[in-house]
């Protein structure tokens, strides 16, 4: 029962990692294409989009995953505001993972652009068209890409003060690739 | 992992450095991919800025170029010649939908029709598989410059204050110059109907074999064109082209056939300031039928962005870069008329289509 108490299932763990290279690159080709006039900006859109509906998908396996296989604890000497901090950033990562390509889907469709998949699969309209609609999640769109990496930065951040200062395991509990179970220390 | 086996105080300082390092760094790149450490680099907000009217005043909830414009709906007719040339469905015999806008290059909502030289045409048309073809053309039978940069820089020497701006820039790009004949020698006409209208930028087609073939298309009028000298067009008031346009329609459909034209293996694809040869094969692959015509306040096109580069499977961008910049301008300009809509009041209640 131990290790179930100090790590994240193999599913959960490898979800995460998958998904952290996915949103990096999400995010990075999200404010380069809206850098450019070059035709880089098409090959950017047309990963951009794909890739959204894929994090979606996986975000949302991963909620069930993650409702299913729970989380290990936090360390009992973890300050309170420190455990907050978690717990608040955690439930903020999930919203954004899953209402970030909520948005952009809705944001497409209410600009009546064709939502355009891998091999020429389109995406039904999940909004009717709207300017004001559209206005509204664009903004979100937009101000919410950066909150995303920022809190990603944070949650960098928060990772490596568990791994490098507190030394606490909570790193462990998502990065240890082995079978076994790290040891907290 | 680090596993630091310094004494506890310095290897916390270390660790607390490493942290800012690697967050630091991962800030920096983000913003390096988002352009703010690189000032030169051509952005969709400066292309659409740089349509800014001298007066400093965009068109609040207009598009930001071919601000004036009026709206049609109708028919593509494909008679199926295209099948040979692209897969994409709107090739096949049949009819599909029609959505478009006839409209004037110019920043200005209100210009009078007679002042501005360049007409144009957006069109959406759209196939029972789920796709959509948006192509938005214009009358000159070439582009003005060779590239997206040399066409900011046209915008930018045309507004500046600096008598000479022009002349410097036409002597950096030569090619100006056959659009400037064009503009100076092309018969005017005093309808859109009689206008042809180019899509100037090449495109791949992928036949049903997975051949490629590299074409540009145009709309040729049915109706004969009527040289008409500029100064007779200025008396006929500021909106004659819109009321001859709703006059026309009302009394028989409108058409344009639509014509692709093939490139030969080694003719210029990337540049739409060059024409290609006169001899090279066209194929007529239908006739686009207009069938109504509505105001742009509460006409169907009003909220279409005519994005280049919305095509269906079987049509692709080729090694031509204006596709890729008119898309991001198309879509900048889009964002900022669709947030000033409040200032381009609809007329009717609710007419969204």
């Amino acid at each position: 029962m131990m290790w179930h108490r100090q790590r994240f299932t193999l599913p959960h763990r490898a979800l995460h990692w998958f998904m952290a290279v996915c949103i990096l690159a999400m995010l990075f080709i999200g404010v380069g294409m809206e850098s450019t006039i070059k035709p880089t900006y098409l090959t950017l859109v047309s990963i951009h989009k794909p890739l959204g509906i894929a994090i979606l998908v996986l975000a949302l396996l991963r909620l069930v995953v993650r409702l299913l296989s729970g989380a290990p604890p936090l360390p009992a000497d973890l300050p309170g505001p420190m455990k907050l901090g978690a717990y608040l950033s955690h439930y903020a990562l999930y919203a954004l993972m899953i209402g970030m390509p909520l948005i952009g889907w809705g944001m497409l469709s209410a600009a009546s652009y064709p939502v355009v998949l891998f091999g020429g699969v389109h995406l039904p309209p999940i909004l009717p068209p709207s300017d004001s609609l559209h206005t509204l999640l664009w903004d979100a769109h937009f101000c919410l890409a950066f909150a995303f990496f920022a809190l990603i930065l944070l949650h960098v951040a928060a990772a490596l003060f568990h791994a490098l200062i507190r030394r606490d395991g909570v790193f462990q509990a998502m990065a240890s690739v082995s079978s076994e179970v790290a040891p907290a220390e | 992992m680090v596993q630091p086996h310094q004494s506890p105080a310095r290897s916390v300082f270390a660790s607390l450095v490493l942290i800012a390092v690697i967050i630091g760094c991962g800030a920096a790149a983000f913003a390096y991919t988002a352009g703010w450490f690189s000032p030169h680099r051509l952005t969709p907000n400066q292309l659409v800025d740089a349509f800014t009217p001298p007066d400093g005043h965009p068109p609040l909830g207009h598009r930001r170029n071919h601000a004036k414009g009026i709206c049609f709906t109708g028919v593509f007719e494909a008679n199926g010649a295209g099948s040979a040339l692209s897969h994409a469905q709107v090739f096949a015999r049949g009819q599909y939908p029609a959505l478009g806008r006839l409209n004037l290059g110019t920043p200005d909502p209100n210009a009078p029709d007679a002042t501005v030289r360049v007409r144009g045409m957006g069109l959406q048309i759209s196939t029972p598989d789920g796709q959509e073809w948006r192509t938005a053309m214009i009358n000159p039978p070439i582009f003005a410059v060779s590239t997206p940069q040399a066409f900011y820089e046209l915008l930018l020497a045309s507004g500046s204050k600096d008598p000479n701006a022009m002349k410097t820039f036409a002597a950096a790009h030569p090619e100006i110059a056959a659009f400037g004949a064009w503009a100076n020698s092309a018969p005017w006409t005093g309808s859109y109907a009689e206008e042809r209208y180019n899509g100037l930028n090449s495109f791949v087609f992928s036949d049903g074999s997975g051949t490629d073939h590299i074409v540009r298309w145009s709309l040729l009028p049915a109706a004969q064109p009527v040289p008409v000298p500029p100064d007779d067009l200025a008396k006929r008031g500021p909106d004659f082209l819109e009321q001859d346009i709703t006059q026309r329609v009302r009394g028989a459909p409108q058409r344009w056939t639509m014509v692709v034209t093939v490139a030969n293996p080694g003719d210029t694809t990337a540049d739409p300031s060059k024409a290609w040869p006169p001899d090279r094969r066209t194929v007529d692959v239908g006739t686009l039928v207009v069938q109504q015509i509505e105001p742009e306040p509460d006409g169907p096109c009003r909220d279409i962005n005519f994005d280049p580069t919305v095509l269906p499977s079987g049509v692709r961008t080729s090694d031509d870069p204006f596709p890729a910049a008119r898309s991001a301008a198309y879509a900048k300009s889009y964002d900022r008329r669709t947030a000033e809509a409040k200032d381009y009041p609809r007329t009717a209640p609710d007419t969204r289509p």
